[in-house]
């Protein structure tokens, strides 16, 4: 089977691509000024009780040297413990882990049921009412700001009509369905646009192709072209563009999660960076790597069972 | 073919005029060419580029975009049935049926998503209404029937998978799938190596001569039209200049156009002779001037050929040509 060669190949493809990841972030963080020692400590400690903590944490230690420590643990599972919260950083992280997940494939999900077919349907009536009316509300969507759009929806939807919960993850699937449908929603609205208009661009593009042409002359219906022929051929482009912003919502979706106390890895971030808890934001930086590369390998076999030509790339 | 012959025009186009909107005009890209098809000949549809023959193809199964393209006037009478009348639910069933297609490159002519032969019987299972496995068999027929080894094994391969070629010979069996009375082939051969070229030509006489249909093909090419067609048509500047059987025209052109184009076409069975290019460009279509538009590059010209209107006279009995001064062309 070709997928375990491509997978397999992607996978060893990652492996320097982590390492580079989490030794820039690993350096990154050491040159910001502040002291983790000093904030848990409240600056209340004598230089020797900073020291001696420093030592038990290793954080005296040559940075190459923490950085082999770090990557040695991490290959085991153990990312540490953090400096702060003085709990696992890999059980701390993994608490936040599936709410975020959750609302990411969420946003991705709710983002494509809507974009496509309001692409499919622009680039059928190019030009337009209907093609006019999609894009414009698309750039008025994707110009508001998420914040500003989150409040709008707990507002109107959570406060005013009560239908959706306005805060926190809730029990169980259908709990989480419920309580990330506006925060999800939120997302899509600036997503969404983004999609629409690279497949809508795509899709006309690939209706000038001459085998659509061809399609025709065989006497196919314009539908049957439409999905058939047209959208099959410009889904590559944007697979590329929604795993692009995916890895990039992994841990930019921090205001979201802020606007719906959502208890994500976005707020742990900012919470993390903020106390110079680097064993938190270095098993973080892992994490977003890791979700970053699997989000591609996944655009990657998408695009590969579109279209095998990009199976050998 | 006499009695298929007899029985009348296959595909006869009458006075068709088809203009293209564009920015500052309109650009006429054909003007008033009238020709016929009989049941199961070849018609030889010749001329260089831009002198309209791939939109009056596009055109006989409506498949230029309007806007742009616009139908002035005219009919297009399939079997006596005017196709630019039909609704195009109609047209849709007529297309791939009765009349189908095969165009210029066929390294765009299939999409590269989709297994070549599922593309191949698409046709069939749409207006055939055949079952996948039904349309898988006749599929694989198909493709042993116009030349691809191991048909049945390369039936799911993808078009990046085949040489232009083999992808030329599955377009060709993907037009033939519906068992067409009319085949259009616009350049088929343009885009593929000599060699190629006289398989793929061979292949075209070939189901021809098996399945009786008839066929127009388009070619810039006088050689390969010359080897092929039983009739010709010369079309310049959106107009048919001279019409004629194939040796007739070829042997005794009466249009100093075709001449041109002879002299500027190598021949293989000759010693070689230095090719003579023809000067000048062809019109603007968006400015047509009175007169023969051919004058401003001929070089038998004479001072008639500024106003007077010219259309085509027959010369000689099947025949004709739109030069005002026919016998003066050697």
């Amino acid at each position: 089977m070709w997928i375990f060669r491509f997978v397999g190949l992607r996978l060893l493809q990652a492996i320097p691509v982590l390492l580079g990841i989490t030794l820039v972030a690993f350096l990154a963080i050491h040159l910001v000024p502040g002291d983790p020692v000093r904030i848990m400590l409240q600056g209340r400690a004598s230089d020797a009780a900073v020291a001696e903590i420093n030592a038990r944490l290793g954080l005296d230690q040559p940075l190459l040297v923490q950085y082999g420590r770090f990557v040695g643990r991490a290959v085991t599972g153990d990312l540490g413990t953090s400096i702060i919260q003085r709990a696992p950083v890999s059980k701390i992280v993994t608490e936040r882990l599936i709410p975020s997940s959750f609302l990411l494939a969420y946003a991705t999900l709710l983002s494509v049921l809507l974009a496509v077919p309001l692409a499919v349907w622009a680039a059928a009536r190019r030009d337009r009412f209907a093609d006019h009316v999609i894009r414009i509300a698309g750039t008025v969507s994707f110009a508001m700001p998420s914040f500003w759009i989150g409040l709008i929806l707990i507002l109107g939807f959570g406060l005013t009509l009560k239908w959706f919960p306005i805060a926190g993850f809730g029990q169980g699937f259908w709990g989480h369905v419920r309580h990330l449908f506006l925060p999800a929603l939120t997302i899509a609205l600036f997503l969404a646009p983004l999609l629409i208009q690279s497949l809508r661009a795509a899709m006309l593009d690939a209706m000038t192709a001459e085998h659509v042409e061809v399609a025709r002359a065989k006497g196919l219906g314009e539908r049957r072209i439409l999905f058939k022929y047209v959208l099959r051929a410009a889904l590559i482009p944007v697979v590329t563009i929604l795993a692009v912003n995916i890895g990039w919502m992994v841990s930019g979706s921090v205001i979201v999660e802020a606007v719906f106390s959502v208890a994500g890895l976005g707020m742990l971030l900012v919470h993390a960076v903020s106390t110079r808890d680097y064993p938190v934001i270095q098993g973080l930086t892992l994490v977003f790597a890791l979700m970053v590369i699997g989000v591609n390998l996944l655009a990657d076999v998408a695009c590969a069972l579109i279209d095998r030509r990009t199976r050998n790339a | 073919m006499s009695p298929a012959a007899d029985a009348g025009a296959l595909l006869r186009v009458e006075a068709l005029e088809i203009a293209f909107r564009v920015r500052g005009g309109d650009v006429l890209a054909t003007r008033g060419v009238s020709f016929e098809v009989r049941q199961g000949e070849t018609l030889g549809l010749v001329g260089e580029s831009g002198s309209g023959k791939s939109v009056l193809c596009r055109a006989l199964l409506r498949l230029l975009p309007s806007p742009p393209a616009q139908i002035r006037g005219g009919r297009v009478l399939f079997d006596g049935v005017d196709l630019l009348a039909l609704p195009e639910a109609r047209m849709r069933e007529i297309r791939g049926t009765d009349i189908a297609m095969v165009f210029q490159n066929p390294m765009t002519s299939l999409s590269p998503v989709w297994p070549i032969g599922d593309q191949v019987t698409e046709g069939l299972r749409i207006h055939r209404g055949l079952s996948k496995s039904a349309a898988r068999d006749r599929g694989v027929e198909l493709l042993r029937a116009i030349g691809i080894p191991d048909a049945a094994r390369r039936y799911d391969d993808h078009p990046s998978q085949w040489s232009g070629g083999m992808l030329q010979r599955a377009v060709i069996a993907m037009a033939m799938a519906c068992g067409p009375r009319l085949l259009l082939a616009d350049e088929p051969t343009t885009a593929l190596d000599v060699t190629i070229q006289e398989q793929i030509l061979a292949l075209l006489a070939d189901l021809q001569a098996k399945n009786g249909m008839a066929m127009v093909l388009v070619s810039h090419d006088i050689g390969v039209v010359a080897e092929t067609c039983d009739r010709i048509a010369v079309m310049y500047a959106g107009t048919l200049v001279e019409t004629g059987p194939a040796a007739e025209v070829l042997g005794n052109p009466r249009h100093p156009y075709t001449l041109g184009l002879m002299r500027s076409s190598p021949r293989m069975d000759e010693h070689a002779t230095r090719l003579q290019p023809i000067p000048g460009q062809p019109p603007d279509l968006a400015r047509p001037a009175p007169g023969c538009p051919f004058v401003e590059r001929c070089t038998f010209a004479r001072d008639a050929c500024r106003h007077e209107s010219v259309r085509l006279r027959e010369v000689a009995p099947g025949h004709a040509s739109a030069c005002l001064f026919p016998e003066s062309v050697v």
